[in-house]
């Protein structure tokens, strides 16, 4: 009995030896599912479009991704139809050569499976997403995905 | 009181360095999904190519001009009333259709709910969606269209799934693809869907120059 009594009397301080765990499993967590950003930005982030038919984007090593928007650099106008492939501003001529140099990334089985995804600015305009199409095309890159963000579209 | 002779090495630090290391990836980390309305190109046709002659009953025309307005078949129409017209249009059946893969002939469309004009599309895998737009149109808008369309397609299959086999069309779609895409039974009827209201929309190069 007084055994026990003894563990009453006095303050213990609580065990921090199990933080370690807690913040390691975070830790782990936010490792596995992060993904680092490969390219820097050389237009402002596109504020995409939503929609609510959307569908995921499978096997990330086989997206090629190409923005478009208002250029930061203000060499390039203010219009919103600059287009960013790596990391650096291009012109639609250069769109084959960009997609050429992503396919010998990947083994020539899995080439039908890449898929071009284009994040555009909503103010975009069309006429730059049809250059894009008409030089996807003209490399046979026929697979694209519009990124949009979910929502609905209609604000009316 | 052997424990006061071997004394705890000190983890406290420990919890410092983990911390350090999760705040890195916090701050790096994005969650976002990539998810898209995703497309599929046509093939570039060859030289001299003859395009094949279409009734112009089975084709919905949808325009969008630079102030980003809405004309269908000649008429201003606003976004919301998009689907509906949509759907009105590919679900008519009021003639014969395009002869299924295995079929010779074509047959008349036994499932579908229209009105059955004979003045508009014939069958769901002859309507045809075709849209024109602007340079200077707005790209949002040109993505609203798009989800627009492919939202009534959607709820046509999501409707014919119910009723031939009793679940939606997007949940037998996600019960296939959960299977690892090789459940054959799963596969027929995803396939057979599809095909009873193929997607058919085109983009038709830009009219005019924007600038």
């Amino acid at each position: 009995m007084s055994k026990f009594k003894k563990k009453k009397s006095g303050q213990q301080a609580i065990s921090t030896a199990s933080l370690p765990d807690i913040v390691f499993m975070l830790l782990f967590f936010f490792m596995v599912t992060t993904v680092m950003r490969e390219t820097d930005l050389k237009i402002d982030s596109p504020r995409l479009p939503s929609a609510t038919e959307v569908k995921k984007l499978e096997h990330k090593s086989l997206v090629s991704t190409i923005y478009v928007g208002k250029a930061k650099d203000a060499k390039y106008g203010t219009k919103f139809n600059s287009i960013q492939l790596n990391d650096k501003i291009a012109t639609p001529e250069d769109i084959p050569a960009f997609i050429l140099n992503e396919r010998q990334q990947v083994s020539e089985a899995e080439i039908p499976f890449m898929t071009t995804s284009i994040k555009a600015d909503k103010e975009s305009s069309v006429g730059t997403l049809t250059d894009i199409r008409l030089k996807l095309r003209d490399v046979n890159a026929l697979k694209l995905s519009l990124s949009t963000q979910k929502g609905s579209s209609i604000s009316k | 009181m052997a424990r006061r002779e071997n004394p705890e090495i000190n983890a406290g630090s420990m919890a410092d360095i983990a911390f350090l290391l999760l705040i890195f990836f916090l701050v790096t980390t994005t969650m976002d999904v990539d998810s898209g309305i995703s497309k599929k190109l046509a093939e570039k046709p060859p030289k001299n190519y003859d395009p094949p002659k279409i009734k112009e009953k089975n084709i919905f025309q949808i325009s969008i001009n630079r102030n980003n307005e809405l004309f269908v078949d000649g008429d201003v129409m606003e976004l919301k009333d998009l689907k509906a017209a949509a759907i009105k249009f590919v679900d008519n059946g009021g003639g014969v259709g395009n002869p299924m893969p295995g079929e010779t002939k074509g047959k008349e469309c036994d499932y579908c709910g229209g009105e059955r004009d004979p003045g508009s599309s014939d069958h769901p895998n002859k309507a045809i969606i075709s849209i024109e737009s602007d340079r200077a149109t707005e790209y949002g808008t040109y993505v609203t269209v798009q989800n627009e369309l492919l939202s009534a397609y959607s709820e046509l299959r999501n409707k014919l799934c119910q009723k031939k086999y009793g679940i939606s069309f997007t949940e037998l779609e996600e019960s296939y693809k959960d299977s690892g895409r090789k459940d054959q039974d799963l596969k027929r009827k995803v396939e057979s869907i599809k095909l009873s209201y193929p997607q058919i929309i085109t983009d038709l190069d830009p009219t005019s120059d924007g600038n």
